[in-house]
């Protein structure tokens, strides 16, 4: 069992967790990922590590709620425990001095960007930060990013703060020169990152959460295509050279579950315990 | 006359099963076990011969004419003591040893008629005691020694038991969120219960053996950090072939097509079938076809039949007698109407727009010599492509060694296929370090898996005596 000692709301429905896990925090770098199961009776989630403190003996990940089990999981509260967290899983990020470095965040995975800027600047890195959000009411850490970043831009969607949509970056590519561009986020938002900074072969590395089961190689549901090979995103990942990854054939494998997702997440909504009445 | 000689019983007495269109439908344990009067008449079967045969079949080395011996006598409490004194998971064995090929293939009784069915013997005896609960073994006074054994599987239960037996400290480090390994992520609920498991597993518990959850040894903690930082005196490694082969034909990443891996670990550890109480889905369509002839391909074509299946097709790119299944889950399969396919290959998977799988292209084989496996080697028959209409595909075509802990121990011998490599006690290149089961071997059988567990724990035992 693992107790969540700090529970906070970053955005709506957008929550963080700090969980005590001393072996997990011992262990953890940036770029890993860990598998939340919540009680027996729940799903394999994989969430990426957004910070850890070995000292305390915990780590942090940050959760949107819009499945069954995120839902669940918003729900509980500092004191409360997780059945079981597995990791520290998947390879640790490169993280050296590479020169000027763009970090383009969206949506939760904010949080754990915020843990590579981190160590991006501690190896002597220039950091150039883009934060993305549908809303301006879902963005978060901007701050924290603000403060660690050499220059940080904002977008959203819908154009409420900052950029519209991730095209600005077309200009900002033109004009400068980066020598490498970490994403994070939505699949749609790394393809879209991958093209523009594809024509200025900045080498992109993109962190792919494909649907997972176990975690660690077993079960295979997390194969992309990269560069024409099969990869496994949870033990050759989650980090992945962007501009050879199939975005296409990813958004489709994760899509194959859609209508059993909408149905547990529906009848946990009604009944709360997800059985449906039964 | 030779009137005095015994008349033999060459008819085994048979098992009690659901009938084939019950049990298609429910995920209950197919076979029922026998009842007493059942046990007992099977065990008069046995010859007692003055140089039993049976026993060099047994991986373990059970001794199986004094079991029988002392079942037939109505002294079941010993019976299983002496079935346990070789083999700490009997109820597991009795269901998913493959004993035609093991003590059965041996005994004498086969010459004239059937084997002894020492599987079935077995079964009874250790469903009989767990029906009237475990008592705990005694155990030798502690000898201080800590031993970390990696996988809660097979060859890591039977290594931790023989070792705590032995009055060593063991923790089981389990990377998944549940312990049994294959035995519950793998065979399914019909073939071997799940609470038969947890049995042998609480049963182990008793034995004082401390079972982590959730730990990935290779990355929560590394083999050298458990011997150099963590106080651990010895390691085992029992981590099992875990990893799933694709076949590499176009259309792989499909929706719709799993590997067996996938499929099983969905419907037996996470219970799919019980979806949405359980939270882990499973989508099984129509026309399942299941690629592989090998046990975990009956377990998933079955699977998929109870799921709800139309209907299942098996497809084998050999023909049937070079099956690797167990012959008796090959007729199961058959009787409860899955169709098997033989001296057929895939070629390529063909998706809609949606990009589900709805059809494979499959290529006409025939047999040509033997291959290195000994089997005749399936050679393609050129222009012999057809379709198959499909919108599930389960892949089950063999598993291979989990690589993390060969990555991440410095100076531990691997083969080229990945398994580690050992010695017939399961010694390893490292000093401490011993190994057994399917990261040795490769994927091979529970029982042997249990085996090398055995023999693993004696020789760690011997090292840590002889240790200062």
């Amino acid at each position: 069992m693992y107790k969540i000692v700090k529970a906070v709301e970053l955005a709506p429905k957008i929550k963080l967790f700090e969980v005590y896990a001393p072996q997990i925090a011992e262990k953890a770098c940036p770029g890993q990922f860990i598998i939340v199961i919540i009680d027996e009776k729940g799903e394999r989630v994989p969430l990426t590590i957004a910070g850890y403190d070995a000292d305390k003996g915990t780590i942090t990940f940050v959760f949107n709620e819009v499945g069954k089990t995120t839902k669940q999981l918003g729900l509980l509260k500092e004191g409360d425990f997780i059945a079981n967290i597995t990791g520290p899983l998947g390879n640790p990020s490169e993280i050296r001095s590479f020169g000027k470095v763009l970090c383009v965040a969206g949506g939760v995975m904010i949080a754990p960007m915020l843990l590579q800027v981190k160590a991006l600047r501690e190896t002597g890195n220039t950091v150039v930060t883009v934060l993305g959000a549908r809303i301006k009411e879902l963005l978060f850490f901007k701050e924290e990013m603000k403060a660690l970043s050499h220059r940080l831009y904002v977008a959203t969607d819908d154009g409420s703060e900052g950029y519209q949509g991730m095209d600005f970056l077309k200009d900002i590519l033109a004009e400068e020169r980066f020598d490498r561009c970490i994403a994070m986020g939505p699949v749609p938002m790394l393809k879209v990152v991958c093209d523009l900074t594809k024509p200025y072969k900045i080498p992109t590395i993109v962190t792919l959460m494909p649907i997972m089961v176990d975690g660690m190689g077993m079960c295979g549901v997390c194969r992309v295509n990269v560069g024409g090979q099969m990869k496994f995103g949870c033990v050759d990942g989650p980090e992945f050279d962007g501009h050879l990854v199939d975005f296409d054939g990813l958004i489709k494998r994760q899509r194959m579950f859609l209508p059993e997702e909408r149905l547990s997440a529906l009848l946990w909504e009604l009944g709360g315990c997800g059985c449906g009445g039964k | 006359m030779a009137e005095s000689k015994p008349k033999v019983k060459k008819k085994a007495v048979p098992i009690p099963k659901q009938p084939p269109e019950v049990r298609r439908h429910n995920f209950n344990e197919v076979a029922l076990g026998y009842t007493e009067e059942q046990a007992l008449e099977e065990a008069n079967r046995c010859l007692q011969c003055p140089k039993p045969q049976c026993i060099q079949g047994c991986p373990v080395e059970i001794d199986i004419p004094a079991f029988i011996k002392l079942l037939r006598e109505g002294k079941y409490e010993e019976g299983i003591r002496k079935i346990k004194e070789k083999n700490s998971l009997p109820a597991i064995c009795g269901r998913v040893c493959p004993q035609e090929e093991q003590c059965q293939k041996f005994c004498v009784l086969g010459k004239v008629g059937d084997p002894v069915s020492i599987g079935r013997l077995e079964r009874f005896l250790a469903d009989w005691e767990r029906a009237r609960g475990f008592t705990v073994p005694e155990k030798a006074p502690p000898t201080g020694k800590l031993v970390a054994v990696i996988g809660a599987g097979p060859a890591g239960l039977t290594a931790a038991a023989d070792l705590a037996k032995l009055g060593h400290e063991v923790v089981i480090f389990e990377a998944l969120h549940l312990p049994g390994g294959v035995l519950v992520y793998g065979i399914p609920e019909f073939r071997l219960p799940k609470s038969i498991v947890q049995a042998e597993v609480d049963y182990i518990k008793k034995l004082g053996v401390e079972l982590k959850l959730g730990y990935l040894i290779g990355r929560t903690f590394t083999i050298p950090e458990l011997l150099k930082e963590r106080g651990f005196d010895a390691v085992f490694i029992g981590t099992g072939a875990g990893l799933p082969q694709f076949l590499g034909v176009p259309g792989e990443n499909l929706g719709g097509i799993y590997s067996a891996n996938e499929f099983l670990i969905r419907v037996n550890l996470m219970k799919a079938y019980a979806f949405p109480e359980y939270d882990t889905p499973i989508r099984i369509g129509k026309h399942v076809v299941v690629i592989g002839g090998g046990n975990v391909a009956m377990d998933s074509a079955r699977s998929a039949l109870r799921l709800g299946a139309e209907q299942v097709c098996i497809v084998y790119r050999r023909s049937r007698e070079e099956m690797p299944a167990r012959k008796e889950e090959i007729e199961n399969a058959e009787e409860e109407g899955i169709i098997c396919k033989f001296l057929a290959a895939p070629t390529r998977f063909i998706g809609d727009e949606k990009g589900w799988v709805k059809q494979m292209e499959c290529i006409q084989m025939e047999l040509g010599p033997p291959d290195a496996s000994g089997r005749r080697r399936p050679v393609p028959v050129k222009g012999s492509e057809f379709l198959m209409d499909t919108d599930t595909v389960i892949i089950a075509i063999g598993r291979t060694p989990n690589p993390i802990i060969q990555r991440t121990t410095e100076g531990l011998e691997v083969t080229k296929w990945g398994t580690i490599v050992a010695d017939e006690n399961g010694k390893t290149s490292l000093e401490g370090v011993y190994a057994g089961g399917d990261i040795v071997t490769g994927e091979a059988t529970v029982i042997s898996a249990m085996g090398a567990g055995k023999r693993a724990a004696r020789a760690i035992h011997e090292y840590l005596m002889s240790k200062k």
